[in-house]
């Protein structure tokens, strides 16, 4: 047995060892989703299409989940996660929006306006920011931007308004959107950078040629021509920012609440909690079983919203294929 | 007359040697000078978008120097080399509750485990593709495949992990309790689930790599006599070796800086905490901790609340990180664009 190892490899038995080996990940890919949904299973069946829905108290339905004990009746799996899957929606929606300009102005920046001693500063810079852990991140937010934010931004007057709704600490939407924006800000530039460098260089010459102004020119030729790829970059970004649980538990707040847009500028310093950050906070208490099939739950959609997100992606590059230069 | 003759005084000199052409001697056309048009005349519409591009850039610039130069200045002002080579304890009084050398050692473990299990598949998956990639429609389906793992959270990843390794199975990775329930958090289990973070960016990178040879390097080999198998063994793998590394360290790096799937797959446990008996073993198969989940545990959000350990412990955690992606670039010094390949940060 063991000689026939020793022999050199036929190109029949590398191809199939290799084929094996990459076969693996599609082996994971259907464990993850099959694993995730069986034991996701039992808060979708007692709550039926309700989960989505708002239905009171979120934290006070998770606490009931901890204290059922090993065998929770139907009451204990009750869970209306709308207030979860609205902060969710609400950070990565509003720092992807915020991240999209940011990010655009800064690949046009880096790829035709900075001049060389700053392109070689920033492009380093986005690296780094690219390369710094999530969970640095989120202590400088919570010991530099939380505080800053709950003793300067926000008055006395204003927590005094809402105290019997939510107590304001700083800790909240908005220091949540800063440090989320410019967590996937490089990602977004790097997408975009390699976009703006796939478009054929003549056509740009050819406007300016035309006589109009270097700005004109980036502007409504390669950016409009690199559309697919910003907005594929985009897309992949909120995908990222859909799954961060760890920055988020630590500087969102930790509140199962929906900030109210109609509040005004309060909106933005109301605490929330995300889908990722909750299933990072309650991980602790994952043997209470209606505990976990709601984790297990919450975990599946997240994984599903990464999913739509990825193909929604790809789709958004597509166009720009037929180019024909760099993918 | 009979003077000797030099050979070089003859009537026809020789003709001057022509200069070895040296690289750089024909001097490159000078650089365009910049067309020197003033904004001025430009739109207002131009104006504001062409200041608001300034500003973003130097924003960028300012947020990074300042990250950077805060958590160096943090760090060296709490960093104290007795924090580095001391055991962590449970205090609630920061001076007492000691350092962090278990949860460094965590992290430089869970790198290795997780490295050492995602490289070999990775390379494996990327050969079989670029290689062999028959039938197509598979090599289509392990393509996207790995996208998707790329694409999945790794708070998914980590619960993925718990249910997958409490199964009976892989009960050798754990700890069993007395029931025969297994506990499912050990370094094996948390590291096993971090090559599934490393995969993708290994596979980009060699794949990248394998795709980047000519098609006659492969063909001179077969001429040779070589069969495949031997191609792709002794040619095809040792000249992406450099494209491997930059893509393991690439996945080092994000292992190292990774959160989710340590709070839950490694046990809450400060120290290395062994399991069973057999040594080594006993360690792999027992809980700990890592820089990571030390800094997100002693940060305002956890429970040892010390935020002088937790900047200290950042820093290290951002030097190794920033030491992983430096390696990188002396990896990948040659065949750089613009530095910012989306390969590189992860984003594909």
């Amino acid at each position: 047995m063991l000689d026939r190892l020793r022999e050199p490899w036929t190109d029949r038995r590398a191809g199939l060892l290799l084929g094996a080996l990459a076969c693996f990940v599609l082996l994971v890919i259907v464990f993850i989703i099959v694993f995730m949904a069986l034991r996701a299973w039992p808060s979708f069946a007692h709550n039926g299409l309700s989960w989505f829905s708002a239905k009171g108290n979120v934290d006070q339905q998770l606490d009931k989940m901890v204290n059922s004990g090993a065998n929770p009746g139907s009451a204990d799996y009750q869970l209306g996660a709308w207030p979860l899957i609205y902060a969710t929606l609400l950070t990565t929606g509003l720092a992807a929006f915020v991240g999209l300009f940011f990010s655009l102005f800064s690949a046009i920046f880096i790829v035709e306006f900075a001049p060389n001693g700053v392109r070689r500063v920033i492009v380093p810079i986005v690296r780094l920011l690219a390369a710094i852990p999530s969970v640095i991140y989120g202590l400088i937010g919570i010991l530099v931007l939380a505080p800053f934010v709950g003793n300067s931004l926000v008055s006395q007057e204003r927590k005094g308004s809402v105290q019997y709704v939510i107590p304001l600490s700083g800790t909240g939407l908005m220091v949540a959107v800063a440090v989320l924006t410019v967590m996937i800000t490089p990602i977004m530039i790097a997408i975009t950078v390699d976009g703006l460098y796939s478009i054929p260089k003549p056509w740009k010459e050819g406007a300016l040629a035309l006589g109009v102004n270097r700005w004109r020119a980036m502007w409504t030729v390669t950016v409009r021509a690199a559309r697919p790829a910003i907005i594929a970059g985009a897309v992949l970004a909120t995908a990222r920012a859909l799954g961060e649980a760890i920055m988020i538990s630590m500087v969102a707040g930790s509140k199962g609440f929906s900030p109210n847009p109609l509040d005004g500028l309060t909106f933005l310093f109301e605490p929330l909690r995300t889908l990722a950050a909750t299933v990072v906070e309650d991980s602790e208490s994952i043997n209470a079983p209606a505990m976990q099939a709601s984790l297990y739950a919450m975990a599946l959609v997240l994984l599903a919203g990464a999913f739509f997100l990825s193909l929604g992606s790809w789709f958004a590059k597509q166009p720009l294929k037929k180019y024909g230069t760099r993918s | 007359m009979a003077t000797p003759t030099r050979p070089g005084s003859s009537a026809t000199p020789l003709p001057p040697l022509p200069l070895p052409r040296t690289p750089g001697t024909p001097k490159a056309p000078k650089k365009k000078k910049r067309v020197n048009e003033s904004i001025r005349t430009w739109r207002l519409t131009d104006r504001i978008g062409y200041v608001l591009m300034w500003a973003a850039g130097l924003t960028l610039c300012a947020i990074g120097i300042g990250i950077l130069a805060f958590m160096a200045f943090k760090g060296l002002q709490y960093l104290r080399p007795d924090l580095i080579f001391s055991h962590p304890t449970v205090d609630p009084d920061q001076s007492k509750s000691g350092g962090f050398l278990d949860p460094l050692l965590g992290t430089i473990l869970i790198t290795l485990i997780g490295i050492l299990i995602a490289t070999p598949i990775a390379i494996a998956a990327a050969t079989w593709i670029v290689e062999f990639g028959r039938p197509t429609w598979l090599a289509r389906l392990i393509d996207s495949g790995i996208e998707i793992i790329a694409g999945t959270p790794d708070i998914v990843l980590a619960l993925f992990g718990l249910v997958l390794f409490q199964q009976g199975i892989f009960g050798w990775m754990s700890f069993t309790a007395e029931g025969g329930a297994v506990f499912g958090r050990s370094f094996l289990t948390a590291g096993a689930m971090m090559s599934l973070i490393a995969l993708p960016m290994v596979f980009a990178a060699t794949r990248e790599g394998l795709q980047a040879i000519p098609a006659h390097v492969r063909e001179a080999s077969y001429a040779l006599g070589k069969t495949k198998a031997a191609t792709i063994r002794r040619v095809l793998l040792p000249s992406v070796k450099a494209n491997i590394s930059t893509g393991a360290a690439l996945g080092m790096g994000r292992i190292a800086g990774d959160t989710a799937i340590i709070v839950v797959l490694l046990g809450a446990s400060l120290r290395l905490d062994p399991e069973g008996s057999i040594p080594f073993l006993r360690v792999l198969q027992g809980t700990g901790a890592t820089l990571t989940s030390y800094v997100y545990n002693n940060s305002p959000a956890g429970e040892g609340n010390a935020p002088q350990k937790a900047y200290a412990a950042a820093f290290v955690l951002l030097l190794i990180v920033l030491g992983l992606n430096f390696a990188v670039d002396l990896i990948a010094r040659s065949g750089k664009k613009s530095g910012l390949e989306t390969s590189r940060l992860g984003a594909r």
